[in-house]
């Protein structure tokens, strides 16, 4: 990946106080994000607020949309106009969204999504935390497609997690949803915003060469490929319909293998190169537990009591959510006794540690119906139960 | 004789603003979404415009196509949300001339939200609707504009739900160019088109036009060129119209003209006088003041004038050419015309089928709908039939 050092304008260096939703802002403002449309919706309208407040001393633009269907399509005409876009929400709004994060996959746009989780179904509990929208993050939009999707559990990490979210994104033209849940977008804690010239942003890549050669889309299953943005003089064409690499419509089982076989594959191939673990005395664990957010703060209390009692137990929490780590649940599968999976749903990602499990160590789901966050007893008691 | 399509298509006069090499478009004989393109590409030819920093953005429809065809930086978006997309584009630059093609299903009905809001926040974009009063790519469903008692696929017998005023709906959010016309009168869709391309602001024409493959047929209003000939018959003329007054009702009187024309803020104005009071006259968005984007935007302004001038110049060269020419053969064969005038008072048939053939513009320009042997009253036909 080719990187600059980030424009100063948007960095706002220093220590700060803030909380997980204000760093988010502060991040994509870091990360060279200059447009930003959104919709106001509970626990996650702090960064928009942010946004709106900072724009015009960085010399962005903020737009309040009239819904999440009108942001997300402003991002992806804000993407092609040349801009780097966001927008943040959480479930009722994401659900809004999902038609046109499928365009943006298709049209392969980057942009940021960030979706700070609270408890549904439906309106469920609006100011109350979640982890429930894992799947629908991943599989949301209809067709197949595939996206990234990274987990913060700190203010400080939900910065740092925004400037890497822009980075993948314009690497591999894909959307990036940044999914945070209510607790870390609402809790206050110090962040460490470095100086511009110690924070490495990925510029977007515009195409130069002859107008004859222009193509949008290069279909190998690689990212690292340039487009171009309105007024360059390439006359680009996009569209949502299975297309050829001149961007035209070409409405074949044939086109539609190529155009979905680099979809899939330039996300999948590339996983050992996207994916972010934190991982915690791995080695020689009888017990791992696999957690993202804010329940792997929990879980670290679990895991110290577990430890104490003599239990051999290692933590791998998720940064990357998808593309899900198969490769590494796979090398533990075996080697361990079990994995504990603690999270804010009725089990979501422990499904996906189930499938790289495949029977051969055992897999104990910690679920949770949402609206607040484990009682640290309830993993330790899951993780004695998986030592033994 | 072999026809060199490549040759043929390099040669069009659209080659260079549609894409030739797309072509053949998908749109059925008769349908009045290619003379709207026609219109379209002449205004944009006679605009001045740079061809480089146009953005053309549609939802999805059979309208929703054009976007497909232009030859300009174009983007075919989702069912309803070429608005928003447009938005986003004009945001990130400002520069940009940005136009939204598409259906009224598209544009009032699955996306009416963002017509009323880009419309509220003058928005400086143009929005060209073709209303078709039909969910045309879908099979002919109701859609928000059809008119009262029509037939649809999904209105049976008869609509009874009530259609939108477009004209009255784009006024009461806060357009500040409203135009409407069918899609007979090509010359004021191109006349209106040039101006919404300048005009600073949210614009937004409405192009009443037959989708003949299934709103005429299940109507049993005839073919494209009927309704041509209807529009002409049926079209009131009333510039600066009070919007309330201008409602379609099935079969009935279609005021067109220009309604609204007048200047206010644009959101982008609004913002930039917003953030200059809080930031100072410094305030840079993308890294640009004002008095430079202004300054640019009055360069590129010049550009386009001069543009404009040189190809108004043509045209005006051209007409004179061809009206001296005109009155030359009038001089030399003034009796041979007469009798080549005549023929078609009496082979009807024959001059019908040419002139189905001919495109609907080409039909609109010379007129030729006049010539057509008048059919009996497919309007009343239907009525009965319905009953
Ligand atoms: C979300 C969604 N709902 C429904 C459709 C199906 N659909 C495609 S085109 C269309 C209607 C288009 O009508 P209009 O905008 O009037 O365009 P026309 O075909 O008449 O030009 C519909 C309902 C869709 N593509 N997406
Ligand atoms: S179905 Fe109707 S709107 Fe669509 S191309 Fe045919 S005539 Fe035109
Ligand atoms: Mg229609």
């Amino acid at each position: 990946m080719n990187t600059v050092s980030a424009d100063p304008k948007g960095v706002d260096s220093g220590p700060h106080f803030m909380d997980g939703d204000q760093a988010i802002a502060e991040g994509a403002l870091a990360a060279g994000c200059r447009f930003f449309a959104g919709y106001p919706i509970t626990p996650s309208t702090e960064t928009a607020e942010r946004f709106a407040e900072r724009a015009p001393e960085v010399g962005a633009l903020f737009i309040q949309m009239e819904d999440e269907l009108a942001s997300i399509a402003a991002l992806i005409g804000a993407a092609w106009g040349g801009r780097k876009a966001m927008t943040v929400t959480c479930g009722p709004g994401f659900s809004l969204m999902v038609e046109n994060i499928g365009l943006a996959a298709m049209t392969e746009t980057p942009l940021v999504i960030a979706n700070v989780q609270r408890g549904g179904p439906s309106t469920g509990l609006p100011t109350l935390t979640a982890q429930q929208d894992m799947m629908q993050a991943r599989y949301g939009s209809h067709g197949d497609y595939a996206i990234i999707a990274m987990s913060p559990d700190s203010p400080q990490e939900c910065f740092d997690v925004a400037v890497e979210a822009f980075n993948l994104s314009e690497f591999y033209r894909v959307p990036v949803i940044i999914l945070s849940d209510e607790t870390v977008g609402h809790m206050h804690e110090k962040v460490v915003i470095p100086p511009a010239d110690q924070i490495q942003v990925v510029p977007r890549n515009n195409y130069s060469g002859p107008k004859a050669d222009f193509r949008p889309y290069k279909f190998d299953g690689q990212g690292g490929h340039p487009m171009t943005q309105c007024g360059d003089g390439y006359h680009f064409h996009i569209t949502g319909l299975t297309h050829d690499e001149r961007g035209y419509p070409v409405m074949t089982a044939e086109q539609s293998k190529i155009v979905i076989t680099h979809l899939m594959e330039k996300i999948r191939s590339n996983a050992d190169q996207i994916i972010r673990l934190d991982e915690d005395q791995i080695d020689g664990a009888d017990v791992v537990v696999v957690s993202y957010g804010i329940t792997s703060r929990i879980a670290v209390k679990a895991i110290q009591d577990a430890r104490r009692e003599g239990i051999k137990v290692g933590s791998l929490r998720l940064i990357t959510i998808w593309p899900f780590c198969e490769k590494r649940i796979r090398e533990l599968t075996g080697k361990v006794k079990a994995f504990v999976v603690p999270e804010i749903n009725y089990g979501q990602m422990v499904l996906e540690v189930e499938r790289c499990a495949a029977g051969k160590s055992k897999v104990i789901s910690v679920n949770h119906c949402g609206g607040a966050v484990h009682d640290p007893e309830v993993i330790l008691d899951a993780i004695r139960k998986a030592n033994q | 004789m072999t026809t060199d399509i490549g040759k043929f298509k390099h040669d069009s006069p659209m080659s260079g603003v549609l894409r030739m090499e797309r072509m053949p478009h998908i749109w059925c004989p008769g349908c009045g979404i290619g003379s709207e393109v026609n219109a379209f590409a002449e205004a944009i030819k006679r605009s001045g415009i740079d061809h480089n920093k146009l953005v053309v953005v549609s939802g999805i429809g059979c309208t929703g196509r054009v976007a497909g065809y232009v030859d300009f930086d174009s983007i075919h978006t989702t069912h309803g949300r070429a608005i928003p997309v447009a938005t986003g584009i004009k945001l990130a630059n400002p520069e940009l001339t940005v136009v939204v093609f598409s259906g009224e299903g598209d544009l009032v009905g699955i996306g009416g939200n963002h017509l009323i809001h880009a419309a509220r926040r003058n928005m400086d974009i143009v929005v060209i609707c073709n209303n078709n009063f039909t969910y045309g790519m879908t099979g002919g469903q109701v859609t928000p504009t059809t008119p009262t008692s029509a037939i649809t696929s999904t209105t049976p017998y008869g609509n009874y739900e009530y259609p939108f005023s477009l004209p009255l709906l784009a006024d009461a959010a806060g357009a500040t160019y409203i135009a409407r016309w069918t899609s007979v009168n090509v010359r004021n869709i191109t006349q209106s088109m040039e101006e919404a391309l300048v005009h600073k602001g949210f614009s937004f024409i409405e192009i009443i036009s037959p989708c003949t493959t299934l709103y005429l047929r299940r109507n049993r209003l005839g073919d494209g060129v009927d309704m041509l000939q209807y529009y002409q018959e049926n079209t009131v003329l009333k510039h600066g119209c009070d919007t309330r007054e201008t409602a379609i009702d099935f079969q009935g009187k279609i005021v067109v003209g220009k309604f609204v024309d007048k200047a206010k803020p644009t959101y982008l104005e609004a913002v930039d006088k917003c953030a200059v009071r809080l930031v100072g006259d410094d305030y840079q968005l993308y890294g640009k003041t004002i008095p430079e984007r202004e300054a640019e935007e009055k360069a590129e302004k010049e550009r386009v004038a001069a543009r404009r001038a040189v190809v108004l110049a043509a045209e005006q060269a051209a007409s004179e050419k061809a009206a001296v020419k005109a009155v030359k053969k009038v001089a030399t064969k003034a009796p041979v015309k007469k009798v080549a005038a005549k023929k078609p008072a009496a082979k009807k048939p024959a001059v019908k089928a040419a002139a189905k053939k001919a495109s609907a513009t080409a039909v609109a320009r010379k007129s030729a709908v006049k010539v057509v042997a008048k059919k009996a009253p497919a309007t009343a036909a239907a009525k009965k039939t319905r009953k």
